[in-house]
């Protein structure tokens, strides 16, 4: 069980007294691994990434990350480990009230770093996803495209041990899609273990060698790269 | 990480960049709000709590000055020559070591102080009219008090004397009332001001509930979130104290102001006398600004704790 990035056992979650959302989840994820997580709308992908992210605590099963019990963490492990993990959301998650610069920045000004040390690599990742020019941009003026660049940024710029991205395309046009997988691809060989919440069939087909983690009726299916 | 993310760049001298903003939003409307009432409550707190000062002073300086001061009386008996009876006891206080000053007051003196009572211009020579001399000690103490109550009874048995120890215990017990009752009021406006915050910090906590989710998600420990909301109130407690503070320090300068231009009538006297000249000290200023100091450090510890009860119950 040690060395795996994440591993679930089992695991379901049900809010209140209501159905399980998800259920029977068994799956691990491998460092540097590569793997998409499909399925139709609604049937719980956000929630899988979720209790990956340690922010849903699940209602029966168990889930391992970084070889540790998730359950017996305390709030300060949780915290440290999630500096561990990268994470792009579908409704981006950027603060409205700071610039494109700050919100890319703000893991590494929450980690106490000096601000001087971290602005050479978040100016060059700004260049490098496009927003070279939005730096001092508040979110309400950047279009869908340009937030989730950001939101991507902001992920990466930790160089994280485990990407989560929950459709970290779907709001960009192809040729900028392209730009942003390579850069997914870029980290994955730099060893980072990547799990992409996406329905687009056609970004899974670039990459073959991507396992697929398929859920339907709460179920999840695993399909390897061979199988897929 | 390839090419593309890392390397070593020297650091972009730009200016323009912004990049220290805030986590927790700076100005909104509960913001606004929440100065205010700290401006309103800092401001009572500081009239409160130097009006107390002010009488906790007046009252110390009346028993100083009172308490040095005793009365022989001397009770007019028929066929006794009262005169020298108020001569004979003048002398012997004049004579005692503890004595500052003697004053007998004359017969027309003595007189004069019942006019408020039974009017002028009556004849009150046929009057038994008690004769009053004042005394002042040296010093307040017991002993030399007692030993001028000895030397009189033994020369003068007639003379009695009294310390105002009756006027002063009530005058004191009234101004301790006075201060404790400000000093109730005072708590209770902290009290207000606390209960004021603690809504407003639930309320900051409501509306930058997405700003904490976020900051949670990259990595932010609970002491560093609470660190910024705490530094957030305490900027706004800063800046409604030193409003209310401000005001209040403003306001007591005019009342010096205004109490030494009317110096001069005589109701401006007896509120001297009475308050002193209503001139603050420079403690009554430093006391002001110790208020305001505690207030914003109030604000931003009770802030930091009520966020921190709030994160340790999320996950």
């Amino acid at each position: 069980m040690r060395g795996l990035v994440l591993c679930f056992e089992n695991v379901g979650l049900r809010y209140g007294m209501g159905a399980e959302v998800v259920g029977d989840l068994n799956f691990s994820v491998d460092p540097q691994s590569f793997q998409f997580l499909t399925g139709p709308s609604g049937a719980g992908k956000t929630t899988i990434l979720r209790l990956m992210l340690l922010s849903l605590r699940p209602t029966r099963g168990t889930i391992q990350i970084f070889g540790e019990d998730a359950s017996r963490l305390d709030k300060d492990m949780i915290t440290g480990f999630r500096r561990r993990i990268g994470v792009v959301f579908q409704d981006f998650r950027l603060l409205e009230h700071l610039t494109t610069y700050e919100n890319v920045a703000l893991p590494l000004r929450v980690m106490g770093r000096d601000e001087a040390s971290y602005r050479p690599e978040v100016i060059e990742l700004l260049d490098w996803v496009g927003l070279g020019d939005r730096k001092n941009a508040l979110p309400a003026v950047l279009s869908g495209g340009e937030k989730q660049r950001a939101a991507i940024a902001r992920a990466l710029i930790v160089r994280p041990e485990l990407l989560l991205a929950d459709e970290p395309t779907g709001n960009v046009d192809p040729a900028m899609a392209k730009r942003l997988l390579r850069l997914f691809v870029e980290l994955h060989k730099s060893g980072t273990a990547i799990v992409i919440a996406t329905h687009d069939l056609a970004l899974m087909d670039q990459f073959g060698y991507a396992r697929r983690l398929v859920v339907g009726g709460g179920r999840l299916t695993v399909y390897d790269a061979e199988a897929a | 990480m390839s090419d593309g993310l890392g390397g070593e760049l020297p650091i972009p001298a730009d200016s323009r960049l912004k990049r220290d903003m805030p986590l927790v939003p700076a100005d909104s409307i509960a913001g606004r709000a929440l100065v205010v009432v700290i401006a309103i409550m800092t401001f009572l707190a500081c009239l409160t709590a130097v009006g107390a000062l002010l009488i906790a002073q007046a009252s110390q300086r009346w028993r100083a000055d009172v308490s040095r001061e005793v009365t022989i009386q001397i009770k007019p008996h028929p066929g006794e020559d009262v005169q020298a009876l108020v001569s004979k006891a003048t002398e012997v206080a004049a004579r005692s070591s503890d004595v500052a000053d003697v004053h007998a007051l004359s017969k027309n003196e003595s007189e004069r102080l019942l006019e408020p009572w039974l009017g002028q211009g009556l004849d009150l020579s046929q009057l038994p009219i008690p004769r009053l001399i004042v005394v002042h000690m040296q010093t307040r103490q017991q002993a030399g008090l007692e030993s001028l109550r000895a030397a009189l009874t033994e020369a003068v048995p007639e003379a009695s004397l009294d310390d105002h120890a009756l006027w002063l215990s009530r005058l004191g017990t009234m101004a301790d009332v006075i201060v404790m009752f400000a000093a109730a009021l005072f708590v209770l406006m902290i009290i207000a001001m606390a209960t004021a915050i603690g809504f407003a910090t639930r309320g900051a906590m409501a509306g930058n509930r997405e700003i904490i989710e976020v900051l949670h998600f990259v990595g932010a420990e609970d002491r560093y979130i609470a660190r910024q909301f705490q530094t957030h109130f305490m900027r706004l407690g800063l800046r409604g104290a030193a409003i209310g503070g401000s005001a209040a320090a403003i306001l007591f300068l005019a009342a010096s102001l205004l109490s030494a231009l009317s110096n001069s009538s005589a109701g401006g006297r007896e509120i001297a006398a009475l308050f002193g000249a209503f001139s603050l000290t420079a403690g009554a200023y430093v006391a002001i600004f110790v208020i305001c100091a505690a207030i914003a450090a109030l604000t931003g510890l009770l802030s930091r704790q009520i966020v921190f009860n709030h994160l340790r119950q999320l996950m």
